[in-house]
């Protein structure tokens, strides 16, 4: 809690003078009962008006004060509470955006997105409550019994007991209630869960007439909810009733103690009025007490949710004292040459299946040793540890592989070459991708872009070398062309419609009625999965990328788009990029230059698709899988 | 339908508990009775205490045991009223829920498929939690409020008309404060809560796509539009909470004016001898108290706005329309040989665009009906239509003879088997899954079942076999094998007719031949429905229909169609010649 009041330090000022404020309002009111005594007692023995009217007269001056410094501590809490929040969700987002992948596995995006809005709200509340309150409530109840003290401690003495009792009433009833509204909270989540699976199941359900089971679920769920609600709530039904009479019964214990101490002339009339209203103080502040603890409570947890996200660093460490790094291919004399001889005499094995690139001497890609694994963290391993039984049956291997998703891979990509990759799922292919454009560090080993470490690149300069096309479609909420410029503000629209034409996505997109300035809402819902797809690949090759990666990028795609599109990339893109193309399917990638065949995160061989046919049984066995039954008719 | 009619229409919900409501309008009037007649009590016994030598003792005793019974009493109903409350806010709650969920049930397939869903959840769990918190309990705050100041006005009365109308005097300034107040910071807190929600949206969209904001080098971009938004939440931010903190210090501050006068004038009044000190002392208390109510009363009244809304909302949704009904005099068929027949049948989503155009069909039982056609063609139109998740416009479609629109829609139903694309399967056990469609399976007959479509031997494999969790989503198990789940829960139903989506782009080769096989054999002898992807199905289909921009525009077999040299020659071209 303390580590996030950092973010206070710009708001030094209203964090030290709003309490005080308050605090100047809450001897004002400290100090009402007893000139009330005063007017009483004084004004009555006395029959002394104008004596009477001046204090009136004070009461109101005071009570227009009092009005002043609340109002300017109310002020210096909404500055100071809102700015807080303001700059923890500025920096926190800005924090988040340098997380790499792994870091946003470890969290989630659910839980980021919570951490982001609902916890830095908790903790904004909690800055105004304490400017406002943190000195003000206790202040009050202490005074209350100080002032007490003062005007008779004897009687005072009633106080000292009420008061602990009522602090013990309001514990054990908090205590007792905490754990009751965290089993609400799930017991909602479980609500909400019933009805998105009812929404999301809606033909599955009704195509077995199971709605009377659907409704039984979600009715034993809302019982169930209820049932703990009822129960909450029974239990803080007794926290007024039993504050009130302790309050009143003290109230008795002062008028009667009270009585005696006035009758031998210790005590008045008027103050004892006074104390009865000071009884009533302590009792508002001790219920305000407990509301903070309840705020504070809540707020910890929330600073520690936000502070595991502050003390999460990217383990993508950035070589930020690299300028960008010159093309080596325009740059044959660099150092790095030599160095890659070495590497290639090292592996020529790999090289002779791409004889007709070693002119090149530079590697576009090269991994060397890479291995990789995911950080089994708890959360994810249970899930792991299932897909890993399945995979390591059903694959053959054993089952300490599955943990490693890759496992020493080593190859070369040259310039301009397509390359497949092939394997099932779990395979490692996106894990492969991952590394390539760095949103993973490979555990072990080293990855090569044009001759240079991956690590001693500037982030942006690798992404601006590489074109993504991810699996998931993910568009943006804007324009067409708002998306088409995510990567490079500055595309011109000749650009953008020349990607949308090797994309086969310039058609549809004419046809739209705001053409390239239609509004796609939340990820692009308002168009088809087919037409979201060409619109990432669009977006991908208007950066011109060195190296287009499409990881499964057809899979929306009907066949004659399909057939269509790669061929557009065959003649308009191939000539300049370095293409990637990940595939389950061996149509898709039968036509590259080289094809990588991964299995449970061992890269099996590489080479063309008939050598591969010739001598790669994996390989062959997922080519006849997929051509079986074509085979058994012709 | 109008605010009025809202509110009365969710009162009708607390029908069922009239009785609960009736011992919470009772216990609210004891209790808030009992509590107000204390000052009184409290004032009498100061008159009894003058000053030294002159305390009446047993006068004393007997006014503090009378206020000690009310004390006693009035916690009690106090304790009653909460605990009433409590249980119908929950129980009205719960009701509202389980009916709008039910509603879900009921709606056509048009809503569902037309509104987001996230949507829908939160008009389910969000609102109707609004409902409770403001709407029920807004309304226990406002009627004891009301009872509250109406009270303390009779006992101030009884002591004090003059001194009653001086507190009447100021009060208004209360209200007059408040309701500016709430004014002003009602429009900013829109203004905040419409930020809030387009900060919202905006983190979910550039976290929960964070991998492409990295890809595209777009995080600098990205955190400035975030810092923009984050400013203007800021600056309505500061504008509403100030101004919404504004009415705890005004409200003190013309309680303090209240208090002030009542003591001057009682003072006043004391030293002419009009009333007693013990009666100044109870007004003081009555001062404290009265300006509460309004203040509460007025801050509930932002509130039920918002529950208001929420109700509406919830309403709205009550009353969507329901799919039609079944006929009376629908047919139940039992046993099915699986001819079916479309006749001049028209359909269309909307009626702007026009999908199936008089379309006629012949199926004779057991043929395989191959639907193929680019994405988005609309193939899961026909399974809406045989489904009946939609109803065709005109024309009519008959299943040995008998319109599918006079067979209930649970028979219907009944006569297929549906595997789609989106796998679906709900939190409960792998068992509990295969069972879907026929709940009082036996175990053998599941793990049969599970054999059947190749699913049984990963399922063997998982940590508890048969009584593996299904997590939310299924995560835990891969695509494919989701699909021989759903394959195995049709096998167990052993329907007549099949509807079977090919789909397979997400799954794995070795998955995909277990699933290919299972559907091979759940075909056998029935008529099926498969929208097809493999050329081998399509091959063997007894009648192929090409779909394109949702219009069914060739049918016929294979070779039929190839030598039409229509749109099926392209698409086959384009699909296979490749290979």
């Amino acid at each position: 809690m303390l580590k996030i009041a950092r973010f206070l330090k710009d708001y030094k000022k209203q964090v030290i003078l709003g309490p005080i404020f308050k605090l100047i309002e809450a001897i004002f009111e400290l100090i009402v009962p007893i000139i009330m005594a005063k007017i009483i007692d004084i004004g009555i023995q006395n029959k002394d008006i104008s004596y009477v009217l001046k204090m009136g007269i004070l009461l109101v001056l005071i009570g227009i004060v009092s009005l002043a410094s609340s109002l300017t501590c109310q002020r210096f809490a909404a500055l100071a509470s809102q700015g807080f929040g303001t700059t923890v969700r500025n920096e926190l987002f800005s924090h988040i955006n340098t997380f790499s992948y792994k870091e946003i596995d470890k969290f989630g995006t659910p839980s980021l997105i919570t951490r982001l809005t609902n916890d830095v709200n908790q903790l904004q509340f909690a800055v105004a409550m304490l400017i406002r309150l943190v000195i003000r409530a206790p202040f009050l109840a202490v005074g209350a019994i100080i002032m007490a003290m003062i005007l008779d401690f004897k009687l005072s003495l009633i106080f000292l007991i009420a008061t602990p009792i009522i602090v013990a009433l309001l514990y054990i009833i908090m205590h007792k209630s905490i754990p009751y509204f965290r089993s609400i909270q799930k017991k909602l989540d479980k609500i909400s869960l019933i009805t998105r699976e009812t929404l999301e199941g809606v033909r599955v359900i009704r195509a077995f007439s199971n709605q009377k089971h659907e409704e039984a679920r979600f009715n034993d769920a809302s019982d169930d909810l209820s049932k703990t609600a009822i129960k909450v709530g029974n239990l803080s039904s007794l926290l007024n009733p039993l504050t009130y009479i302790v309050l009143n019964l003290s109230i008795i214990a002062i008028i009667w103690f009270g009585g005696m101490r006035v009758d031998v002339g210790g005590l008045t009339q008027g103050q004892i009025i006074a104390f009865v209203n000071y009884m009533t103080q302590i009792l508002l502040a001790l219920i305000v007490v407990s509301n903070l603890v309840i705020v504070f409570t809540k707020a910890s947890a929330s600073a520690s949710r936000v502070n595991e996200v502050f003390e999460t660093s990217s383990s993508i460490i950035e070589n930020i004292n690299n300028d960008l790094i010159l093309n080596l291919e325009n740059n044959p004399f660099g150092k790095a040459l030599e160095l890659n001889i070495d590497n290639k005499i090292d592996n020529v094995h790999t090289d002779e299946h791409s004889s007709k690139f070693t002119h090149n001497i530079i590697p576009k890609i090269e991994f060397k040793n890479v291995s990789f694994s995911y950080d089994a963290s708890e959360k994810y391993s249970l899930s792991r540890d299932l897909k890993s039984i399945i995979l390591s049956e059903s694959l053959t291997q054993p089952a300490h592989a599955s943990r490693v998703s890759l496992e020493n891979i080593s190859f070369k990509i040259y310039s301009k070459e397509t390359i497949g990759i092939i394997g099932g799922t779990g395979s490692g292919k996106s894990t492969l991708i991952n590394l390539i454009s760095r949103f993973y560090d490979a555990s072990d080993g080293t990855i090569f872009m044009d001759g240079h470490d991956l690590k001693e690149y500037p982030l942006s300069q690798i992404r601006r070398k590489i074109g993504i096309v991810p699996q998931n479609v993910v568009l943006f909420t804007g324009t067409i062309i708002e998306n088409m410029k995510l990567g490079n503000p500055e595309l011109s629209n000749g650009e953008i419609q020349k990607s949308l034409e090797i994309a086969e996505a310039s058609e549809f997109v004419d046809k739209l009625p705001d053409g390239y300035n239609t509004l796609l809402h939340q990820g692009g819902k308002n168009l088809s999965g087919g037409q979201k797809q060409r619109l990432t690949i669009a977006r991908a090759l208007a950066l011109k990328p060195e190296i287009l990666i499409l990881d499964d990028s057809f899979s929306a795609l009907d066949f004659a788009t399909d057939a269509k599109l790669r061929n557009a990339l065959k003649n308009q893109v191939k000539n300049d990029t370095t293409i990637v193309i990940v595939s389950q399917r061996i149509a898709t990638i039968r036509n590259a230059d080289k094809i990588l065949v991964l299995d449970n995160g061992n890269l099996m061989d590489i080479g063309t698709h008939d050598e591969l046919f010739e001598r790669c049984d994996i390989y062959k066995e997922i080519y006849l899988s997929q051509n079986k039954s074509e085979k058994e008719e012709n | 339908m109008n605010k009025t009619s809202t509110l009365y229409r969710l009162l009708s919900y607390t029908k069922p508990y009239k009785i609960y409501l009736f011992g919470a309008i009772l216990s609210a009037i004891i209790s808030i009775s009992l509590t107000l007649y204390g000052p009184i009590l409290i004032g009498n016994t100061i008159d009894l205490i003058v000053g030294p030598k002159d305390v009446h003792y047993t006068k004393i005793l007997e006014i503090l045991i009378i206020f000690g019974l009310t004390i006693a009493i009035s916690a009690f109903f106090q304790w009653i009223l909460s605990i009433l409350t409590t249980t119908i806010t929950q129980k009205t709650v719960k009701d509202l829920r389980v009916d709008a969920f039910n509603k879900l049930n009921t709606l056509p397939f048009k809503y569902i498929d037309s509104n987001a869903h996230g949507d829908i959840i939160s008009k389910i769990v969000n609102d109707v939690d609004a409902v409770s918190d403001g709407l029920l309990q807004g309304l226990t705050q406002l009627f004891t409020g009301v009872i509250t100041i109406i009270l303390t006005l009779v006992f101030m009365l009884s002591i004090s008309p003059i001194i009653t109308l001086v507190v009447v005097l100021i009060t208004p300034l209360s209200l007059f404060i408040a309701s500016f107040i709430a004014k002003r910071s009602n429009k900013m807190f829109k203004e905040q809560s419409k930020t809030q929600g387009e900060l919202s949206g905006y983190i979910e969209e550039m976290i929960g796509n964070q991998k492409i904001i990295n890809a595209f080098d777009h995080g600098s971009a990205s955190i400035n539009k975030f810092k923009e938004i984050n400013s203007r939440l800021y600056n309505c931010g500061v504008k509403a909470q100030f101004y919404s903190s504004l009415s705890n210090p005004s409200t003190r501050f013309v309680n303090g004016l209240v208090y002030a006068s009542v003591g001057v004038i009682g003072t006043i009044y004391a030293i002419l001898g009009t009333i007693s000190i013990g009666n100044i002392s109870s007004f003081l208390t009555y001062a404290n108290q009265y300006t509460k109510p309004f203040n509460e009363i007025t801050s509930v009244i932002s509130q039920l706005q918002t529950a208001l809304s929420s109700s509406k909302r919830l309403f709205d949704l009550l009353d969507e329309k329901s799919e039609k009904g079944d006929l009376d005099n629908s047919v139940n068929k039992t046993a099915c040989i699986g001819n079916i027949d479309f006749s001049n049948v028209c359909f269309s989503y909307n009626n702007s665009r026009k999908l199936i155009e008089n379309f006629n069909l012949k199926v004779q039982s057991g043929d395989k009906i191959a639907i193929v056609g680019p994405t988005g063609s609309g193939k899961t139109t026909l399974v809406n239509l045989l489904m009946r998740f939609y109803d065709v416009n005109s024309g009519t479609i008959k299943i040995d003879g008998i319109p599918i629109n006079n067979l209930t829609k649970d028979n219907l139903r009944h006569l297929f088997g549906m595997v789609l694309q989106e796998t679906w399967l709900y939190t409960g056990t792998i068992s509990d899954n295969i069972s879907y469609g026929k709940r009082d399976a036996t175990t053998e007959e599941i793990i049969d079942a599970a054999k059947k479509a190749k699913a049984h031997n990963f399922i063997m494999k998982l940590p508890n076999g048969y009584d593996t969790l299904v997590s939310e989503g299924g995560s835990n198990i891969s695509a494919g094998q989701k699909q021989l789940l759903c394959i195995a829960r049709i096998m167990l139903v052993n329907p007549p007719m099949l509807i079977l989506d090919e789909a397979t782009s997400s799954i794995d080769t070795r998955t995909e031949i277990n699933i290919q096989e299972a559907f091979n054999k759940i075909m056998i002898g029935r008529t099926s429905f498969i929208v097809a992807h493999r050329l081998s199905t399509i091959r063997q289909a007894d009648i192929i229909l090409v779909l394109k921009d949702g219009k069914i525009i060739e049918q016929g077999n294979h070779d039929d169609l190839l030598s039409k040299n229509g749109f099926y020659k392209t698409l086959y071209n384009s699909q296979f010649a490749i290979n």
